[in-house]
Formats: C-alpha cells, sequence, structure tokens
C-alpha cells in the first residue's frame, strides 16, 4: 500500500489566498450590456478578421467572382440582349453586384459552420458572453468583403466602358445599398450554418436557393423578354428588387421606391433571421 | 448544501434519446477541495460536467454553483466557472498572446489589462517562448497548458477539469497535477474527472466513481481503495524452484493462501500491508527458493470497478447483471 499513500494536498485555502468565491459570486451580474455585446462582437470580427490576413484564400471568391464573371457575361451576352456591349454594361453591372454579394453570403454560412466544428467554440460557449458574438463577429468582419466584392465589380465595369451615370455619390449608394442587403441576408446563411450537419450541406443549399434566385431575376435579362408565369416571378423576386434599386442608384442617381423596399426587406430579414440564429445556435449546445 | 459549498447537485438526469447518460447523480463539492469523478469512457462524467457548466441543458434534477443556480442563471454561472475540455479548446488560427487577448477582451478587460494578463498566464505556464507561435505548432502537453490558462484569466472560483492528463507523457502530467494543486492553494476549488484511479489519488480529496450515469461510491481515496482490496505481490520464481514450498511458506506469512499458476510458475500474494511484502521477500530467501522477478501491483481502475459494480470497464459485458453495490462510503 505505501506505494499508494500519498500526503494530502492542503485542502484549505493559503494564506495568500487570491481566489474569493463571495466576492465572485457578487460581481456576477446576470446579463449581458448592450454595451458588452458591441465590444464582444467587435472582438468576435477582430478574430475574424485575424484569421482572413492568415488564410487569404478567402478572398478568392469575392475578387475572382466579380473579375471574370462581369468580364465574361458583358462579351457573352452583350450583343445578344442589348446590341453591343456598351449598351449591356448599365444592365449587366448591377446585376453582377447583386449577384456577387449574395454568393458571398452564402460563403460568410461555409465558414461559420466549419468554425462551430472546432475547439474554440466550446469555449465560447462557457464564457459569460452574449451568444449573438459569435455569430455576429465573422458577419461584422464579413463586411470587408462584400465591399471588396461590390467595389471591385463596378471597377471592372468601368474599365470595359461602363460609365453610370449617377456619378460617384450614385455608385458609392449602389455599393452601400448592396453591402447591407448582403449583410442582411448573410444572417439566413448563418441560421443554415448552425442548422446544417456540415459546410458541404450548407454549400449544397445555399447553390439550390441562390442560384435560381439571382438567375430567375432582371439580373442578367430585361424582364420585358420573358414567358408570362415566369416574369411574375421575376418580379416578386427580391433579388430583382435589389438589382433594380442598384440600378436607379448607379444609373440614375435616383433614392427611388426599389431602394426603399430593399432597405426594408433587408431589416426584415435581420428582424426574423438574427432571432432565430440566436436561437439555434443556443439549442446547438 | 452549507455556505462553503462550492458546488450542489441533486437529481441531475440527462438523456440522449432513450439513452440516460446522466441518471441521478447527487454531488455536492466544498469549496477549497478538489472533487475526483472517476469513471471509464461513457459513463456520463462529461456529460454530468456539461450540464453544471451551462453547456448542455438539465434534464431532470436541480444544481447551483456557490448558491447561484446553474438553469435559471446561466450567465452568472459562466462568470463564476473556468471550463478546460478534453479537446484544446483554442483557436488553431490564432497564437497563443492573441488566445489569451481574446478571451479576456471577450470578458471585458481592458486592452492593455488583457495583454498584461496573457503575459503573465504565458509566463506562469511556461509558454513564453511560445507566445507567438500559431497554436497548430503546439505540442499536446503545451495546448493543454494553453487551455488552462486561458480558463483563469478572469480568476473563478471554481474550475472544471474534464480529463486534464488524457494523452500526456508522465513529466507533463506531473506539471499538470502540480498546477492544478497550486490553483486550490490561490483559494479555487477544482471539480476533475479522470479515468485513472492513480490521478484521482494523487490529487483528489474525495472521490466519486461513476458508472452508466450512476455514482457507486463516494469517500476519500483511502477509503475508496480499501473498500477495493489491496495491493497484490506479484512472484515470478526461478526456473526449478519448489512452488508448493514457497506457497507454504508465503501462506504461513501472511496468513493467507496465494494464488498459484504452476505452469508459468508465479504466485499472486494478496497484501493487507505493503510492509508484508518485505516479510514474505525474507521468508522466501530463508527457505533458499529463488525468486526470477518481483512486483506489486496496485488496484488499478478496473479492479476497483469489478469490486464496486461486479462488472469491469470494458464495452464486452454490457448484459451482465446490473449489480450496483449502494456502497455508500462516508
Amino acid at each position: 500500500m505505501s506505494t499508494l499513500t500519498f500526503d494530502p494536498t492542503p485542502t484549505t485555502p493559503a494564506a495568500t489566498a487570491t481566489v474569493d468565491p463571495a466576492a465572485a459570486v457578487a460581481r456576477a451580474h446576470a446579463r449581458v450590456s448592450p454595451a458588452e455585446t458591441v465590444s464582444q462582437t467587435l472582438s468576435m470580427a477582430w478574430r475574424a478578421l485575424k484569421k482572413m490576413r492568415r488564410n487569404p484564400e478567402q478572398f478568392f471568391d469575392v475578387t475572382f467572382q466579380p473579375l471574370l464573371f462581369t468580364a465574361m457575361f458583358a462579351y457573352i451576352f452583350g450583343g445578344a440582349i442589348s446590341g453591343n456591349v456598351q449598351r449591356y454594361l448599365p444592365l449587366i453591372i448591377p446585376g453582377i453586384v447583386a449577384q456577387t454579394v449574395l454568393t458571398t453570403c452564402m460563403s460568410t454560412g461555409v465558414q461559420l459552420r466549419e468554425d462551430m466544428e472546432k475547439g474554440v467554440f466550446d469555449r465560447f460557449k462557457a464564457l459569460p458572453i452574449a451568444r449573438i458574438a459569435p455569430l455576429a463577429g465573422p458577419m461584422v468582419a464579413d463586411l470587408v468583403r462584400y465591399l471588396i466584392a461590390a467595389s471591385l465589380t463596378f471597377v471592372v465595369g468601368v474599365i470595359i466602358g461602363y460609365r453610370p451615370h449617377g456619378g460617384p455619390l450614385g455608385v458609392l449608394g449602389a455599393i452601400l445599398l448592396a453591402v447591407f442587403t448582403g449583410w442582411a441576408i448573410a444572417w439566413i446563411f448563418t441560421w443554415f450554418g448552425i442548422l446544417a450537419r456540415s459546410a458541404r450541406a450548407v454549400q449544397g443549399y445555399s447553390m439550390m436557393v441562390l442560384f435560381p434566385l439571382t438567375f430567375l431575376s432582371n439580373a442578367f435579362v430585361p424582364v420585358g423578354t420573358l414567358p408570362g408565369g415566369l416574369r411574375t416571378f421575376v418580379k416578386f423576386n427580391p433579388v430583382s428588387h435589389l438589382v433594380s434599386a442598384t440600378r436607379d442608384l448607379a444609373n440614375h442617381g435616383v433614392l427611388s421606391s426599389e431602394v426603399g423596399w430593399t432597405l426594408l426587406a433587408g431589416l426584415v430579414v435581420i428582424a426574423i433571421f438574427a432571432p432565430l440564429s440566436v436561437r439555434s445556435y443556443k439549442r446547438h449546445l | 448544501m452549507t455556505p462553503t459549498t462550492a458546488v450542489y447537485a441533486t437529481g441531475l438526469v440527462k438523456s440522449f434519446g432513450g439513452f440516460r447518460a446522466v441518471d441521478g447523480i447527487d454531488l455536492t463539492v466544498d469549496q477549497g477541495e478538489i472533487y475526483g469523478v472517476l469513471g471509464p469512457n461513457g459513463a456520463g462524467k462529461t456529460t454530468m460536467l456539461k450540464m453544471l457548466a451551462t453547456l448542455l441543458p438539465i434534464d431532470a434534477g436541480q444544481a447551483s454553483l456557490f448558491g447561484v443556480d446553474v438553469a435559471r442563471e446561466p450567465h452568472r454561472i459562466r462568470q463564476l466557472l473556468g471550463v478546460t475540455g478534453q479537446y484544446a479548446s483554442v483557436d488553431e488560427d490564432l497564437t497563443a498572446t492573441e488566445n489569451l487577448w481574446l478571451f479576456g477582451r471577450l470578458q471585458g478587460l481592458r486592452s492593455a489589462d488583457a495583454r498584461a494578463t496573457a503575459k503573465r498566464l504565458l509566463a506562469q505556464f511556461d509558454l513564453e517562448e511560445a507566445a507567438n507561435k500559431p497554436i497548430a505548432q503546439f505540442s499536446g502537453g503545451m495546448r493543454r497548458r494553453l487551455d488552462l490558462a486561458a480558463s483563469l484569466i478572469t480568476r473563478p472560483p471554481l474550475i472544471f477539469l474534464d480529463e486534464p492528463t488524457t494523452g500526456l507523457d508522465p513529466r507533463t502530467r506531473g506539471q499538470m497535477w502540480d498546477t492544478i494543486r497550486d490553483l486550490v492553494a490561490d483559494g479555487c476549488t477544482v471539480l476533475l474527472t479522470t479515468q485513472y484511479l492513480d490521478e484521482a489519488d494523487q490529487l483528489a480529496d474525495r472521490i466519486s466513481v461513476i458508472d452508466r450515469g450512476r455514482k457507486v461510491a463516494e469517500g476519500t481515496p483511502d477509503e475508496l481503495k480499501s473498500s477495493v482490496g489491496d495491493s497484490t505481490l506479484q512472484l515470478q520464481l526461478a526456473a526449478g524452484a519448489d512452488q508448493e514450498l514457497a506457497a507454504q511458506v508465503v501462506g504461513r506469512v501472511v496468513g493467507q493462501e496465494p494464488v498459484l499458476t504452476p505452469e508459468s510458475a508465479r504466485m499472486n500474494v494478496p497484501l493487507d500491508v505493503a510492509d508484508d511484502a518485505a516479510d514474505v521477500l525474507i521468508a522466501l530467501r530463508q527457505a533458499e527458493i529463488p525468486i526470477a522477478s518481483v512486483s506489486v501491483a496496485k488496484p488499478t481502475l478496473d479492479e476497483v470497478f469489478l469490486a464496486l459494480t461486479g462488472h469491469d470497464t470494458g464495452e464486452g459485458d454490457q448484459e451482465t447483471t446490473r449489480e450496483h453495490l449502494a456502497l455508500e462510503i462516508r
């Protein structure tokens, strides 16, 4: 037995005890304040930005897609749809902006899913922080990606001859609207990301939703050329409203009702899907 | 529950589908003690810890930490508790310093304070050299230490450690044990789970043994071990030794027949007191019986389990009748 016996460790706190349970209990507050929530979200955004900088391949989609798609679609469809490329650009550039921003949303969901499978999320769950912070943080960091995607599309457009009549302010407005809408819609994909079993599944669902939504819209073709039933769908498709609003701002410098509807739709999406995401995240524990 | 109770839980239950992972566990941990939860894989140790740490909803029963209800006030519980899981929960893409800084910021430290805390903890855990290396380059022991450091940023009064040394080499394990003792010396209360009897024995003031979601025994390490039986002296007799004579000699010393395995000339001698081992060896020498090898085996977790539950820790005997000895050692 001698091999097993052991001098018991001192169980009474040492004289220099630095941890005081009673004080800790008294200090502990019951809820996270809004200011703490914002600060925690920003800390999470810092983490996401660090990760982006260390994994530059995360920027591939927001750089290559605008470069490639803008040039490709303009030169392939330009002649057929608008007679020539120049006349097609005011139609297609806002369309590509909307499409790029939406596909960027998708990777928000995919990356959240990948992230949630890592050990560090266990710690986030155990920390006394707002439950929304680990979800909203990466999304705040993703604003950078939306900004790159939207701006780059306009830049490529201008290089190949697009002259937006809305002027710099109109284009800026269009970019901001696209960034806001992208951020709002990303909450839907964040929710998918929490619910799905794997990152691959998120990608699968997202493609299934996004592909029809972006192509069955007014992003690439004038609505007048479409058959009746499809035309109705396109009219109600929210992507069409985003595209129209972007066109109104960039091409005409007008704050049209389309802009208002798009903003409203974005707010509604956030109001529904942000709480839904937080709820699912809590359950996911 | 008294004012000095750190963890108080009654009738904790957690079911997954029809399976009761935790099946009515009561637990009381006093402030300033190291409490060990001992059990094999799948016994429900981690599930119990997760419920107490607000990471899993409690299906039935009640739990409180320092008098704060776990189910009703999860946010307050999270401020009282540091949790270090079985797998390092730090961010692989960040450096050690960045990890600790982030966790400090998230818990309300100012940027400069978070940096100072990170620096202090890295020094305390002997990780200064690796401070600016990505975690991906860390060894298992370093990750565990960083993980524990991350749980201590706000100096919580209660620390949960889920199998803190599983997979560590003996030297690193010893370091981890020292660190845990230091925590308690600072006034922390530690609740740890382990699969190793010797770890619980080395560290814990009290142990409860968990099997299939139930507590089958509780007591100090000594109480637990004496309930299980004592060490065994394993003798390998040299070729040609008189086994019959050896058995008689040993029997006279310990007052109990040893278990002989004649084919391999092995003999297992149950010992009441470890001192008896010396007497046995001296008696064998005096009788001129040569010995090839000697070892003293401590009771293993398997033997503890066999004694307490009537089945071993393996998965293979799920069919055996459930014989939970309602053995409560106080």
